[in-house]
């Protein structure tokens, strides 16, 4: 038990570290998301009346895009110089490590996302009592979105120019949690029960949570054989 | 017997044997498929009667009900294989699952084409943002998703495994996606052929 406390540990603090020396990595989606959601108002128009309506959809569809953008290196690196080998054949299933790994990859770009979140809703001039439900409508969903990330980067591992591939096997997988994640916050503005919509979010977080490392070390499985 | 059943049941699942009996029947089962389209269609588009409210416009649906049936099916097929494929390592399966994917999608296809050019008439409109015309619409991606990962991957075996995978990660993800769009909006009517439902408990053909 303490071994495997101390791999899994030792796999998170690798992560943190390779991520805080590379910037770029963190730094892409924040700014990619900032971005899109300034040039809303711009492409739109910057009246009040035409933002609002609109600001949870702009704010979810930016998220989405922005968690996609650095998830399509995160087995790469690890799989051409041959670490992802090494987590393989160690004691500890792929299964913690896809797990530790997606986990970390959502502190550094996904967390931001959803800390930005409320500082960007003034922009597209979301109400201020809606605010916090859509930031909780992050927090359950941008897990989940860099957990099916994480699925497609793996099965994408061996394959050649894959950023597209990815777009086009992850956003159909990701549709339900924009729904529900957007269904949240309007439910919330038209003074309906909302909670179901959070529920129902919560329990895609943990059906990810629980499922999609299967998934993502099978995934990993084939693509160290095929290396 | 027993064993010649064994013997047949083996070979069929393995593609070397499968190509040589495929082959051999290829010409006839062309044959009777192509027969049976052309009556089919006849039949359908020039000699059922017009519906007392659509008139012929209805005709459509001949073609369009299949070939919805088919596309969403042959994800089915298609999952069932990769399990198949994944638990047993039946080569057979991959061959299925690989050759099923782009029969889906054309079908798939064919299903929101003829939906849409059905729609004018009916709804006055050719697209709306409705539960089941998404979930096709989704399910056209997910095909495409597939048949792309496939093309994109140079080893065979590799590509393979893949694939059933994210046919495997769809299948799970398909019922949340289908409700989830449901909750969001529904226009369609429910289905009018159902196989555990007599077709007169609904009205509406």
């Amino acid at each position: 038990m303490r071994d495997f406390l101390h791999v899994l540990w030792a796999v998170a603090r690798r992560e943190c570290v390779l991520t805080v020396r590379a910037p770029t990595q963190w730094l892409h989606p924040v700014v990619f998301f900032t971005m899109v959601i300034v040039l809303f108002p711009l492409g739109i128009s910057p009246n009040q009346a035409a933002l609002s309506p609109i600001a949870v959809g702009v704010i979810w569809i930016a998220a989405l895009l922005a968690s996609m953008l650095g998830s399509e290196r995160l087995f790469e690196a690890d799989h051409q110089s041959g670490a992802l080998e090494q987590m393989a054949l160690s004691s500890v299933s792929l299964y913690w490590v896809a797990l530790i790994k997606v986990f970390v990859h959502w502190l550094f770009a996904g967390l931001p996302l959803v800390l930005l979140a409320p500082l960007l809703s003034l922009f597209l001039f979301l109400p201020m009592n809606e605010v916090w439900v859509v930031v909780l409508s992050l927090l359950l969903g941008t897990p989940v979105l860099a957990f099916v990330n994480a699925i497609g980067a793996a099965i994408t591992l061996s394959t050649r120019g894959g950023s597209v591939l990815l777009l086009l096997i992850c956003l159909p997988l990701q549709i339900p949690i924009i729904i529900f994640a957007t269904g949240a916050v309007k439910a919330f503005s038209e003074g309906l029960p909302y909670e179901g919509y959070l529920a129902v979010l919560a329990a895609l977080l943990s059906l990810s949570v629980v499922l999609s490392p299967v998934a993502i070390a099978a995934a990993l499985q084939v693509g160290v054989q095929n290396r | 017997m027993w064993d010649w059943i064994k013997r047949t049941y083996h070979r069929w699942g393995s593609p070397r044997y499968f190509y040589q009996y495929a082959r051999r029947g290829m010409v006839a089962a062309g044959l009777i498929a192509g027969v049976s389209l052309l009556v089919g269609l006849i039949w359908s588009l020039a000699f059922a009667p017009p519906d007392y409210q659509q008139g012929n416009s209805f005709r459509i649906i001949y073609i369009h009900v299949p070939a919805a049936s088919v596309g969403m099916g042959f994800y089915a097929l298609i999952a069932g294989c990769a399990f198949v494929s994944w638990v047993w390592k039946m080569k057979m399966a991959d061959v299925v699952a690989e050759a099923a994917a782009p029969i889906g999608a054309c079908f798939t296809f064919l299903s929101l084409f003829t939906g849409a050019v059905w729609g004018k008439p009916t709804w006055g409109t050719y697209w709306v943002w409705d539960a089941r015309l998404t979930s096709m619409l989704i399910l056209l991606f997910l095909y495409l998703g597939l048949m792309a990962l496939r093309q994109s991957i140079a080893s065979t075996s590799a590509g393979n495994k893949m694939c059933n995978l994210l046919a495997m990660v769809g299948a799970i993800n398909l019922p949340i996606i289908k409700y989830s769009v449901e909750w969001w909006n529904t226009l369609h009517q429910p289905a009018t052929f159902t196989i555990t439902d007599s077709c007169h408990d609904h009205d509406g053909f």
